[in-house]
């Protein structure tokens, strides 16, 4: 059931259930839309697919903004495991702390944490932009196909194991580096991303503190004598 | 005739013998993985004589039951699957899908053959490890959109396009294990569809990058009936290992339909020691799958698609009779297609191999055009034919089904019941709970 409020307007949690919620974001096309009273509730305003802002009001839980496209979402609290999951596009801002696998697999579009982000940030991420200001927990950015993490805090252990093309830049320090994952030379059009990407996250940084890592590909095939990296 | 071992004149002799244990194809195995350092990488499923459907036998009516004319009396076999949670349960003509293979593992040939069969048999195909083509979507009436822990090619449009979402926790053939794709096979388009540089040997995960376990699955799942309005019916995929309990925490989690898949399934490219050592056969499988839906009030709602092995209608009938749903077929469906045909035997030759033993799946060399990315070798498979050709089976296999259903009695083929089973061995007695043919007797029961 889709509530008669089209285009912008407030929905109380505390009286609609996520089903009709995310039924009434997902047929805007357009338009500025709060969620009150989130609760903590998992899967709010994912599968967004038009150019419409939502603004959540407090803590979510799992895969807020899951699969997002176009939309702008914002949470004024901390996400669950796995916030703006599979993002295709469009932005995903979380105020406060992320838990695990924020940005997971994500395709396209930004990820911004303001606070911390837990284990395994931008798992598997497949093209997203994911900003974090404060630290990213352990196994962040594993796998990690391509795209860009920028974290201005630290980075927990085994950061960009087994990483394939994305980039990963650190302003703070490395617990350790994952399997096939160094520290790369920071070039000019490097700087100019980080300024471009900070300023569109909001975050203020000097990008020369940032130290770039990425993959060494030694591991893209299938040899004997790489058994003993994992 | 004369005997070697006792040579005229000289020291009797015994004949030489070869190790059971250490037997030509071990001897083989240890000089080869002495030579190049790593193991044995191939497709298809576990090759080693195992515990399967042929160890069943139907007991046909008689005195106490009555059969159905042959070619008369309707024995229906459509099955609804889904209809737990979604709106628009897939309908099927028959209880026999196409399970889950990619485009990448597949020729895009291959995958339009397989919607083309099972489009004309009334039944569904399923996506891969690499996300959809517009081309299989197209070709596939109903098609089943898997989501596994690679998450390659991913994304919420063809999510929204799928006729039902299956979540990938493991393969018969890997329970455990990730899928795996090896550079031959990752040209360009394979390549962006997955978002890899080509030409590289990909290692798919084997866990899903953003949950962990069955509380976690149950909120994924809300997750995606959110995005996809509780429409389409969401699947689990097991690999058969621990059924009882996979199949009850599946349920926990909200699954529509659980497929479960035994140790003879098939992959496109696995270490062969992981296809021959792990997980369990399919008919040991079944029985504990559907005594977990049993105990949860959830048999026939839930609905049990089996897989592993299954080649005729005689498999899909005990399958059934067991208990299961609907069963899901890839070997087989690859075979109907033209895999491994001895027309190609020269081809197979030049490999080292021979038509029916190739299973260097993962090479992209397949001279049928069904597992490559080779447009020369893909060009040799006309999609229009195989997918002909797998229809035929597909009917055939129905017909099969319907024939051992009428003789036992039933209507449709859902009401196939292990009453009318028997067992050849203790074994198979065992596993599938029947009893031991000519007894009351099943092992670990009575
Ligand atoms: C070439 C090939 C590719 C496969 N790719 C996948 C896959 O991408 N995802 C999956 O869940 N299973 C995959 N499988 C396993 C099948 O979905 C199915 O479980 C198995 O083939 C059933 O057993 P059968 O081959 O004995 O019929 C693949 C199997 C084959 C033969």
């Amino acid at each position: 059931m889709t509530m008669t409020l089209t285009n912008t307007g407030l929905i109380d949690l505390a009286d609609t259930t996520v089903r009709e919620a995310n039924a009434t974001l997902q047929a805007a096309t357009e338009g500025a839309f709060t969620l009150a009273n989130p609760g903590g509730k998992h899967a709010l305003a994912c599968g967004l697919q038009h150019p419409v802002s939502v603004t959540i009001k407090g803590h979510c839980g799992y895969y807020a903004g899951g699969m997002n496209k176009l939309a702008e979402i914002t949470i004024e609290g901390n996400a669950g495991t796995g916030v703006a999951e599979n993002i295709m596009s469009g932005t995903v801002r979380v105020t406060g702390d992320a838990s695990q696998s924020a940005g997971a697999t994500g395709h396209g579009g930004l990820v911004v944490i303001e606070g911390n982000a837990s284990a395994r940030c931008g798992i598997s991420m497949k093209g997203v932009d994911i900003v974090v200001g404060g630290n990213v927990g352990h196994m962040s950015a594993f796998m990690a196909q391509a795209g860009n993490l920028v974290v201005l805090g630290d980075a927990g252990p085994d950061l960009g194991d087994s990483i394939y093309e994305a980039r990963i830049f650190v302003r703070g320090s490395v617990a350790r580096l994952g399997t096939d994952c160094v520290e790369k030379e920071m070039r000019p059009e490097h700087l100019e991303f980080l300024a471009d990407i900070l300023t569109r996250a909001g975050m203020e940084a000097d990008p020369t503190e940032f130290r770039r890592y990425g993959s060494a590909r030694q591991l893209y095939h299938f040899k004997i004598d790489n058994a003993g990296a994992y | 005739m004369t005997d070697q071992s006792n040579p005229p004149g000289g020291t009797p002799r015994t004949t030489p013998v070869k190790s059971a244990t250490f037997d030509d194809y071990t001897l083989s195995e240890i000089r080869r993985a002495a030579a190049t350092g790593i193991y044995d990488i191939r497709g298809g499923g576990a090759k080693r004589a195992l515990p399967h459907f042929d160890d069943l036998l139907f007991l046909g009516a008689s005195m106490s039951r009555y059969p159905l004319e042959g070619y008369r009396e309707k024995c229906e076999t459509e099955v609804v699957i889904g209809a737990r949670h979604a709106a628009k349960p897939l309908v099927l003509k028959t209880p026999i899908t196409i399970a889950g293979m990619s485009f990448g593992s597949l020729s895009a040939q291959a995958k339009e053959a397989l919607g083309r069969g099972a489009n004309a048999a009334g039944t569904s195909t399923t996506t891969g490890d690499g996300g959809m083509t517009p081309e299989e979507r197209e070709h596939s009436n109903k098609l089943v959109y898997q989501l596994l822990p690679s998450r390659y090619g991913m994304n919420p449009d063809d999510l929204r396009k799928a006729d039902a979402i299956e979540v990938v926790v493991g393969q018969g053939a890997k329970p455990g294990g990730g899928g795996m794709l090896l550079g031959q096979k990752i040209n360009e388009r394979v390549a962006a569809m997955r978002t890899l540089p080509e030409g590289i040997d990909q290692r798919s995960a084997c866990r899903h990058p953003d949950w962990t376990g069955p509380d976690d699955l149950e909120i994924k799942i809300a997750e995606l009936r959110e995005i996809t309005g509780w429409q389409v019916p969401i699947y689990i995929k097991v690999g058969a290992s621990r059924p009882y309990y996979d199949v009850a925490l599946a349920v926990k989690a909200g699954a529509d339909a659980v497929v479960l898949d035994g140790m003879q399934g098939g992959t496109a490219a696995t270490q062969n020691v992981f296809i021959e050592h792990v997980g369990i056969p399919t008919l040991a499988a079944i029985r504990p799958a559907v005594q977990a839906l049993k105990d949860l009030g959830m048999h026939r709602t839930v609905q049990l698609i089996v897989s592993g092995g299954i080649r005729n209608g005689a498999d899909v009938a005990k399958a059934l009779a067991l208990g299961a749903d609907a069963v899901s077929i890839g070997t087989a469906a690859l075979v109907a297609l033209g895999d491994n045909d001895p027309k190609w035997e020269d081809d197979y030759r030049a490999m080292g191999t021979t038509a029916g033993a190739y299973d260097d799946w993962h090479e992209g060399n397949d001279p049928a055009g069904i597992t490559t990315q080779n447009p020369a070798l893909a060009s040799r498979l006309d999609p229009v034919a195989a997918g002909r050709r797998l229809a035929n089976y597909l009917g055939v296999m129905t017909l099969e089904l319907q024939t051992i259903a009428r003789a036992c009695g039933k209507s449709h083929v859902l009401n196939l019941e292990p009453e009318d089973l028997v067992a050849l061995t203790v074994e198979s007695a065992a596993m599938a709970g029947v009893p031991l043919a000519g007894t009351s007797w099943i092992p670990g029961q009575s």
